[in-house]
């Protein structure tokens, strides 16, 4: 339909530019640019070299994303943008990227939420959410279970992980195996040809006592460490493929009976999975066993989109317009910990482009 | 000709628009924590005062640093995608450039030194032969290790005010003006110069180090 918000969204809460362009729910760009590489021998994304690519990246990723979506920027009906949470100074480098293309085009901007766009992606693949939505995301950064009534304005906050990140125990466990940076996916790889069942790692948080929808993988992680280490102290061979499937089992077995629990108790019948980990193939094929015996649809975009990009601030941007959601204005800022239950950030003057307006010279001028 | 000038490397955001003979509108706020929020509401400020609208600018001119990263990356990237948005080329300038000029407007001869702060202790810092003319620098180094070389000489900028027993002799603008730079940049395309790319003068190296190995949880 082409009477569907055209929007741009860019996102750099972490190491990937991304900026995506979509039409409604349809999606017709997504490019992005990714320093990955860069902070591999680190171990970790570091900061500040992050916000360095953010920056080389920006302007080329916004013209790449026009060029691949065939579309003039002045048809555009609104800009989206990351404004947390997420590392601080890579957040500004989009949020005032995202600001001065909204003036400049007179376009009216949308401060979005991080994680409610990692949601809201799924429309670009599956058409649009089912309300409410319960929503598990994992990735490197975050662990959450949400229940999203609307995308746009309400999401609650279930349960979220009390220490690591499930990427985050991929990546230190695949350090403790020496198998590089990221560790999500070779650890997959290697867990195929592993047997998940060979030892049997903790499940955190998993007594009848414990939090239903909370998740702890700090215990999992020194558990597997130890393993290890004991293995290696005896002098025998560590049995790698075995160690990644009974490590990624622990992992996504307690993120999936949580999540379709946390279906049920609320009577959810439909449940998506986004975030880099939603690219694990044990942890998709796990969660479709689950849910089909549950009685619940299960929607995961594919990994493309699961992992961070602009296409998913776009697609959130898109249903700000589309439901009328007041837009931000141009003192909006980034904020590294937005809580989840701000799904975007409205502006007290929402940006019009209004030039007539006199605008009062502060006292702290230096120079009028 | 209509120059949009912007500079975020120091404390001060500050915005001018300069029509190749002189500054139609300028506005400068210090507040070292708030580039992002602050630059975007300048640029329009600055231009309701001047009564043009942003795409009647032909040239946007941007402090490339060196400065405290994460605010100088604010007008960089702000700068840049103007320009794209516009298509109009993007034109960088030193800040310490911008400094040393508008010290020369306020009547200072050279040889002398500019300096801002750079934090950790240090500063970044550059020695003209007068406004127009930079002959050491930029650079980024402790006070008292480059006091000596530059002892006798005015000192401009924060960088002076806040060591007073390195460089004695701090001389005006304490704060970088975007009105300054965009007279500099106006001056120098006039006369067919070329100007820096629109890139960030870090100087330094990012903080980042290699892991040297995970840590042994086993107790010993
Ligand atoms: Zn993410």
């Amino acid at each position: 339909m082409a009477d569907e918000p055209l929007v741009l969204g860019i996102e750099t809460s972490c190491d990937e530019t991304g900026v995506g362009i979509v039409r409604g729910t349809t999606l017709l760009a997504d490019a992005v640019a990714s320093s990955v590489d860069t902070h591999a021998r680190f171990g970790g994304v570091v900061p500040e070299i992050a916000s360095r690519a953010h920056l080389e990246a920006m302007v080329p990723t916004i013209e790449r994303a026009l060029k691949e979506a065939g579309i003039s920027a002045r048809d555009l009906d609104g800009i989206s943008v990351t404004a947390g949470p997420g590392l601080a100074g890579a957040l500004l480098v989009g949020v005032s990227a995202a600001k001065a293309y909204a003036y400049a085009l007179n376009k009216p901007l949308y401060g979005v939420n991080h994680l409610a766009s990692h949601i809201c992606v799924d429309q670009l693949e599956h058409g649009p959410l089912p309300e409410p939505t319960m929503a598990l995301l994992v990735s490197g950064g975050h662990s959450s279970l949400l229940l999203a009534p609307d995308i746009t304005n309400d999401v609650r906050p279930l349960g979220a992980t009390i220490d690591d990140a499930a990427g985050e125990a991929f990546d230190k466990i695949a350090r403790v195996l020496n198998l590089g940076f990221p560790g999500g996916p070779v650890i997959d790889r290697l867990a195929k040809e592993g047997d998940p069942a060979a030892i049997a790692f903790p499940r955190g948080l998993t007594g009848s006592r414990d939090p239903a929808y909370d998740f702890s993988f700090s215990g999992l992680k020194t558990s597997v460490a130890r393993w290890i280490e004991a293995k290696r102290a005896a002098g025998e061979e560590v049995p790698v493929r075995d160690v990644a499937a009974s490590f990624q089992e622990a992992v996504v077995d307690v993120l999936t009976r949580k999540a379709v629990r946390a279906c049920k108790d609320e009577g959810v019948d439909h449940l998506m999975i986004g975030g880099g980990v939603a690219a694990n193939s044990r942890l998709r094929a796990l969660a479709e066993e689950r849910c089909e015996r549950a009685g619940i649809r299960l929607r995961v975009p594919r990994p493309g989109l699961c992992t961070d990009n602009g296409a998913m601030v776009a697609a959130l941007g898109a249903e700000m317009v589309a439901r009328n959601r007041p837009a931000s204005d141009l003192e909006l800022s980034a904020d590294s910990s937005l809580p989840v239950t701000d799904t975007h950030v409205p502006g007290a003057h929402p940006y019009t482009h209004d030039h007539d307006h006199v605008h009062e010279i502060s006292k702290d001028n230096l120079y009028s | 000709m209509l120059l949009l000038a912007v500079d975020t490397a120091t404390p001060a955001v500050t915005v001018a628009l300069h029509d190749g003979t002189s500054v139609v509108a300028e506005s400068g706020q210090v507040d070292a924590r708030r580039h992002g929020e602050l630059l975007l509401p300048a640029v329009d400020r600055v231009l309701a005062r001047a009564g043009v609208k942003l795409d009647a600018v032909t040239d946007v001119v941007v402090g490339v640093g060196p400065g405290p990263y994460t605010g100088l990356r604010v007008g960089l990237v702000t700068a840049a995608t103007f320009g794209s948005a516009l298509s109009v080329p993007v034109h960088g300038l030193c800040t310490l450039d911008g400094l040393a000029y508008a010290a020369g407007l306020a009547g200072l001869e050279g040889p002398f030194a500019v300096a801002t702060d750079a934090r950790r202790k240090e500063v970044y810092w550059a020695r003209y032969d007068d406004a127009r003319t930079r002959v050491t620098g930029p650079a980024v180094d402790r006070p008292a290790d480059i006091a000596g070389q530059l002892a006798g000489l005015p000192v401009v900028g924060a960088g002076a005010v806040l060591y007073p027993e390195a460089f004695p002799d701090a001389r005006e603008p304490e704060h970088v003006s975007a009105g300054a730079l965009a007279a500099l940049a106006a001056e120098r395309l006039a006369a067919g110069a070329e100007l820096l790319p629109p890139q960030p003068l870090y100087l330094r190296r990012p903080d980042a180090q290699v892991p040297k190995n995970y840590k042994v949880v086993t107790p010993k």
